[in-house]
């Protein structure tokens, strides 16, 4: 009787995918000889491809759920795959040496072409872990977030335009103002959340790119500012090819810095607050947790890392107009977030490596492109919505005492 | 310990709370009865600061607490059990305990008034590991309570504690306050619908009605009450 319920399902899901693809895969008109094709066999093709993969379809879900219902009973370690890959020092320890050696030599073994591939892959690495504390970490839905990555980049070219400031000081700045702009978004939006908290940064991060696109005074308009030096190093003359290998270890540095901040902030009393604000705003406030400080910080924090990466996007490019800022990059970075897990940061690293290496190593395919990201991402949000690395708070444990005298875990 | 003065709320143009004036001294039980609607949540929610007073003053040990933000009031004293519980649904029972303590950095102290917590409740010792979500109602009422004595409230405001709960469950949570009140000398202002339970470990209690304070008194005399037996006992 199950069987023949499954059976059914599956019909009239290959029978409802035939009828939507029909337009696009069967008909097709020949302009040259003016006639129409019906190409039934693609028809066939879909019917049986699709009726074959609802079943794994439900499959999968039905494993899913059943995985669900084990660790809710609490019968199952709670602890994911990739955990326990994490805290096993065997595996890990090899792994990290191994990656420091492939970034260290990195520049050296491969073309300049893939050295700047990868110095795009840190960079949003760093927007990732920044957004991370907006989204992952406070839970507030930020689509805006490009704005702060347009604050740094205009500040760098603006600053060296006007003033002839350098990279090393206006790297600082940059940050500054992403903190700023972050309050500046913060204030209006403290009595907001979910859906209109996410329309209100979307309109933000829009206004910011329109104002540059349209202030010409100001910003140069649409055509962009072009000649923005590249990072210094005392003063010392590099080719094209060393300032890439530059970039790139600089970029390293940037990076393995706001893992270290990130990851402190994560167990302060400022990062508990934000899990606090994520998981219940009235409670929140109940446990004496200053709710309007709480979003300011979280705001004003993860817009730090768009300004200073925005620095280095200018200084990287050597031109910048508004066309780098649309919001297709707050979607990425976005994206980056949620696929890699929310709050976990090696997830979000693995995100942003997984979303923007992709696309680059795979320039074969990149007329499915979009269709690619997009079947991932439906299929990730199905079947893993926690992202690639779940997020685990550490585990604080107390005098062990009497009879429950477990072995400690931090 | 804590006086309400003519305290008036709205919200928005609706008005809540129609002047309500109580007091509470060291050491008591308080409980406030009505049915719904009647602005018992609201009169805890604005003594919180969740809700601003309009008009009126809220002292707090003598001081005027009425213009002061949430997180303020809690640092002087006075911690929430919200209604409906609001435990943190993805965060263990022991970070919740501890996010309970967030305005304290007392760590050694911390540590012991959270055994003092597991020694009240047992139950969520057993499940300090696993995330308050998945606790069922009444150990999630226990975990709430516990969360809000984490924070060595001065006054402990309860709203509600025996929502959607099994009488046995009722019974127990109730039981915990009386010894909460007993053994730690906690004032307690305890909103409830459940009269007949509130009435029987409160001290004094005041009925309200509409946004006002109808009936006020010693709760024994309100059980004997004739209107209150038949408005909220269904005697």
């Amino acid at each position: 009787m199950k069987a023949l319920s499954e059976f059914k399902k599956a019909l009239i899901i290959s029978l409802w995918f035939m009828l939507l693809t029909f337009p696009i895969m069967v008909i097709r008109v020949n302009t040259i000889e003016k006639v129409v094709e019906w190409r039934w066999r693609n028809m066939a093709f879909i019917g049986i491809g699709s009726f074959l993969l609802s079943f794994v379809w439900r499959y999968l879900l039905g494993r899913k759920e059943k995985g669900r219902k084990l660790a809710e009973a609490g019968s199952v370690e709670a602890r994911p795959f990739s955990r326990r890959l994490l805290d096993e020092p065997r595996i890990y320890r090899p792994a990290l040496a191994a990656v420091t050696l492939f970034a260290v030599a990195f520049p050296f073994l491969f073309s300049s072409y893939q050295t700047n591939i990868m110095t795009t892959a840190l960079m949003y690495v760093m927007l990732g872990l920044g957004l991370n504390i907006v989204v992952g970490l406070a839970g507030l839905l930020d689509l805006g977030y490009v704005a702060f990555y347009a604050v740094g980049a205009y500040s760098y070219a603006l600053l060296n335009h006007h003033f002839g400031l350098g990279f090393w000081a206006i790297l600082p700045v940059g940050a500054l103002l992403g903190v700023l702009f972050g309050i500046l978004l913060g204030f209006p939006v403290l009595r907001l959340r979910g859906d209109y908290l996410a329309i209100v940064t979307l309109g933000f991060g829009e206004i910011i790119r329109l104002i540059l696109e349209n202030w010409n005074e100001f910003s140069f308009g649409p055509s962009g500012i072009a000649n923005i030096p590249r990072p210094g190093l005392f003063g010392i003359q590099m080719s094209l090819n060393e300032a890439t290998i530059y970039l790139y270890f600089l970029m390293i540095a940037l990076c393995l810095f706001t893992i270290f901040v990130v990851n402190r902030l994560q167990d302060s009393r400022i990062g508990r607050a934000w899990i606090a604000l994520r998981e219940d705003e009235v409670a929140c406030q109940a446990m004496g947790i200053d709710k309007t400080k709480t979003k300011l910080t979280a705001f004003a924090l993860g817009a730090t890392w768009a300004g200073m990466v925005g620095v280095i996007f200018a200084a990287k490019t050597t031109f910048i107009n508004p066309a780098s800022f649309t919001f297709l990059e707050s979607a990425m970075i976005l994206s980056i977030v949620v696929l890699g897990g929310m709050g976990s940061i090696i997830g979000v690293i693995l995100g942003a490596f997984i979303l923007i290496l992709t696309p680059e190593y795979l320039r074969a395919f990149s007329n499915y492109r979009m269709l690619l990201f997009g079947t991932t991402m439906v299929l990730m949000m199905v079947f893993r919505p926690q992202g690639i690395v779940t997020n685990v708070r550490r585990i604080y444990k107390f005098r062990a005492r009497g009879r429950d005298g477990e072995p400690s875990q931090a | 310990m804590l006086e309400l003065r003519n305290v008036e709320t709205f919200y928005g143009n609706i008005m809540a709370l129609k002047g309500i004036s109580l007091s509470i001294s060291e050491g008591e039980i308080i409980t406030l009865i009505g049915a719904n609607g009647a602005g018992k949540s609201t009169t805890l929610m604005t003594i919180c600061g969740l809700v601003p007073a309009r008009r009126g003053d809220i002292l707090f040990m003598g001081r005027p607490i009425g213009r002061m933000e949430p997180h303020e009031i809690v640092a002087l004293g006075i911690s929430q059990v919200p209604e409906g519980r609001r435990i943190f649904p993805l965060l263990t029972v022991t970070e919740n305990l501890d996010m309970g303590a967030f305005l304290r950095k007392d760590r050694a102290q911390i540590a012991r008034d959270r055994d003092h917590v597991f020694s009240l409740f047992p139950i969520l010792k057993e499940r300090r590991h696993q995330q308050g979500g998945t606790l069922s109602g009444g150990e999630q009422q226990m975990l709430a309570i516990s969360r809000a004595l984490m924070a060595r409230p001065r006054l402990l405001l309860l709203d509600e504690p025996s929502l959607g709960l099994a009488p046995l469950v009722v019974q127990l949570i109730f039981r915990m306050i009386e010894k909460i009140n007993e053994e730690n000398r906690t004032t307690i202002l305890l909103v409830e619908q459940n009269a007949n339970m509130a009435l029987k470990i409160a001290h004094r209690g005041y009925v309200m009605e509409n946004g006002r304070i109808t009936l006020e008194g010693v709760a024994a005399s309100l059980l004997d009450n004739e209107d209150v037996k038949r408005a909220y006992l269904g005697l």
